[in-house]
């Protein structure tokens, strides 16, 4: 890598992704309460956009990904209101979420959307991205597991994202993968195709302790957007935790406008006390990252593990091997029970 | 030589152009004519090639030659938006139609489940769902005929390849009308319906997965008895329908993981989605092309909506 730039005066905005990729990290058991208490604490740090909604986004609430504590409606009537300055946003996965789920969110006072595509499928979110415009809602396209896209391919997707309406094109580093080299090349790649006033952001995932190094490298390409999460609340070993992150960039005089100590506060006062496991690089979120999976199998895989008797770390290097993608999460179950059969720890089971 | 139904196929694209092997197998099917927009469309030249009349001027193209080559089924294999359009112009003239399309107009038919009703119901339009729908639906009723399933939830994941642009750019309707006929016709009071589009390369065979919750604790043997007789029946028109793992029981919950796999007509045999969706079609097309050439089924021409 080449000698860090001087980004001294650049202006970031950062979106808090702890009560969204975090409900993942909670098996989606967020209650109400706790909502109000981080996101009021995050609006009085000066974070100016807070993604609130299942993990999955709109429509998340099923068997596949779990069913939240409350419906994303009742997440919202509950934030929005308290918010001074911030502004709430939601994920939609098309092929789960939909037109009326959005239309519902801005109804509830939604004002921005990730709309999410695996890297490669962009052209299932035309309908999305422009409804969300029509809105008159802040509009993304997120491109996820962007590292199963090169920098060349992914430009062209993020392109036609562009076309469709989005204001900001996104590099999701859903299984916290990539290295600095891996994003530099593909914020450049996307720099040189995309409108001057279209935006880039970047979503990491701290797998390979990778999150903060990840975000910087691609500021200095000329992102202006990034996703963190307060305490590193989020799917695998957590987005780039967002405290962290600040401190960062006061240091290199990146302007974020938040309040680095009331972050610092708001992590040990409230996020790590709601925890149910430490979120950190362990032995299967470092799998996902060396791996290449995606973050969110971490629990399902654990679990599956321990109903077949299986390492979860044996069924997440399948996964990756089979090239399952975001949304595959039934085939988790399927992949362990196939498994069980082979190594024969499925005898008095009929399957 | 015994008489066949004469068939005409909107839309060139994976679908209608698969449907094409399909209906050249049928003893009772006999696709004649191939509709589609664009001139320079591969579609269409691949349709003349295989010995189809073609037209690049859509539906319209085709009006004039309906009643002289005698064409009495079409299929729609377009978008949800346009099929509203084709079938009122095609009804008007006595043609009845398999529509493809998540449009969902005419009844909702998954072969081994209700193919029986619409033979009785002399309807001019029948809706295939989509292939999510085709996949899952009939696990969703091998449990509901056993036991009442409250809520019923299925995910289909696809190859990125054999998805095309229509489907790719209309996904909501895609989600809705198999959510809804996951209830109407899988037999569950509420329902869910998830896709997902994989890359993978070499790309991946279809994939099914089927969660039911039943209201009451799910009689084991009996709902594994009706899944097997169930993916029995598919395998008659589908061969590659195939039972992975399951049915897995967790409380209330039923599990079934399905895996299809085409016969490679068009597409190759990872495109199941594709399969399932012509070959239900043809097979839905041959019942009614038995009954007209039996005379059970009267055709008549539909007054084009105003």
């Amino acid at each position: 890598m080449s000698e860090l730039k001087n980004l001294k005066g650049r202006k970031v905005l950062v979106h808090d992704m702890a009560l969204r990729d975090g409900m993942h990290a909670k098996r989606e058991q967020i209650s109400t309460a706790q909502m109000i208490a981080v996101a009021t604490a995050l609006d009085e740090a000066g974070v100016p956009l807070i993604q609130v909604s299942h993990g999955a986004g709109l429509g998340g609430n099923s068997l596949q990904h779990g069913f939240a504590m409350h419906s994303n409606e009742e997440y919202w009537d509950a934030v929005v209101p308290k918010m001074k300055r911030a502004r709430i946003s939601a994920l939609l996965i098309p092929g789960l979420g939909t037109m009326k789920e959005l239309q519902s969110a801005y109804d509830h006072g939604v004002r921005s959307v990730h709309v999410a595509t695996h890297c490669t499928e962009a052209d299932t979110s035309p309908q999305h991205i422009a409804y969300a415009r029509k809105l008159g809602m802040d509009a993304t396209g997120f491109l996820m597991m962007a590292h199963l896209n090169d920098a060349k391919g992914l430009a062209e997707q993020g392109k036609l994202m562009e076309s469709y309406g989005a204001q900001t094109i996104y590099i999701t580093d859903s299984a916290g993968y990539m290295l600095p080299s891996d994003v530099i090349e593909r914020v450049r790649a996307l720099r040189a195709v995309l409108k001057p006033e279209t935006e880039i952001g970047f979503h990491g995932h701290h797998n390979l302790g990778m999150g903060i190094a990840n975000s910087i490298a691609a500021i200095e390409e000329g992102a202006s957007r990034i996703d963190a999460s307060v305490g590193g609340l989020g799917a695998g070993a957590g987005n780039t935790p967002l405290e962290v992150f600040i401190a960062v960039c006061e240091r290199m005089g990146i302007d974020t406008g938040c309040d680095l100590f009331k972050l610092m506060d708001l992590t040990q006062d409230i996020i790590f006390p709601m925890m149910d496991h430490i979120v950190r690089v362990d032995r299967s979120s470092l799998t996902l990252g060396f791996a290449g999976v995606y973050s969110t199998f971490l629990l399902h895989a654990d679990r599956a593990g321990k109903k077949y008797g299986l390492p979860a770390r044996d069924i997440l290097v399948e996964l990756g091997r089979k090239k399952m993608i975001g949304g595959q999460e039934d085939m988790i179950e399927d992949t362990a029970l196939t498994m069980a059969k082979e190594r024969g720890l499925l005898k008095d089971k009929a399957a | 030589m015994t008489q066949k139904i004469k068939c005409a196929i909107i839309g060139p694209g994976n679908i209608g152009t698969d449907l094409i092997y399909k209906l050249k197998r049928s003893p009772v099917l006999d696709p004649v004519w191939m509709v589609g927009i664009d001139p320079t469309s591969e579609g269409l030249v691949r349709a003349r090639a295989m010995g189809l009349k073609t037209t690049d001027q859509g539906v319209d193209g085709l009006l004039p030659h309906v009643l002289a080559d005698g064409v009495q089924i079409a299929f729609d294999a377009t978008s949800a938006y346009v099929h509203k359009a084709n079938s009122d112009k095609l009804n008007a003239l006595g043609v009845l139609m398999v529509d493809l399309t998540p449009a969902a107009i005419g009844g909702l038919c998954v072969p081994p489940v209700n193919l029986a009703t619409h033979a009785k119901a002399q309807a001019m339009n029948v809706n295939m769902i989509s292939c999510a729908g085709q996949a899952t639906i009939p696990m969703v009723n091998a449990v509901s005929r056993v036991q009442p399933v409250g809520y019923a939830e299925i995910i289909a994941t696809v190859s990125s390849k054999s998805i095309g642009p229509g489907t790719r750019a209309n996904l909501d309707e895609f989600t809705y009308t198999t959510s809804s006929a996951v209830c109407a016709v899988g037999g569950s009071r509420t329902g869910k319906a998830l896709v997902i589009i994989n890359p993978a390369d070499p790309p991946m065979i279809m994939r099914n997965t089927i969660y039911c919750l039943t209201d009451d604790e799910p009689d084991q043997e009996r709902i594994r008895a009706s899944v097997l007789e169930m993916v029995k029946e598919v395998q008659k028109y589908v061969p590659g329908y195939r039972l992975v793992n399951g049915p897995v029981f967790d409380g209330k919950k039923v599990a079934t993981f399905m895996e299809v796999a085409g016969l490679g007509d068009y597409l190759p045999t990872y495109a199941g989605n594709l399969d399932i969706m012509t070959a239900a079609a043809a097979l839905t097309a041959e019942m009614f092309a038995t009954e007209i050439l039996a005379g059970r089924y009267q055709l008549t021409a539909v007054k084009e909506a105003a």
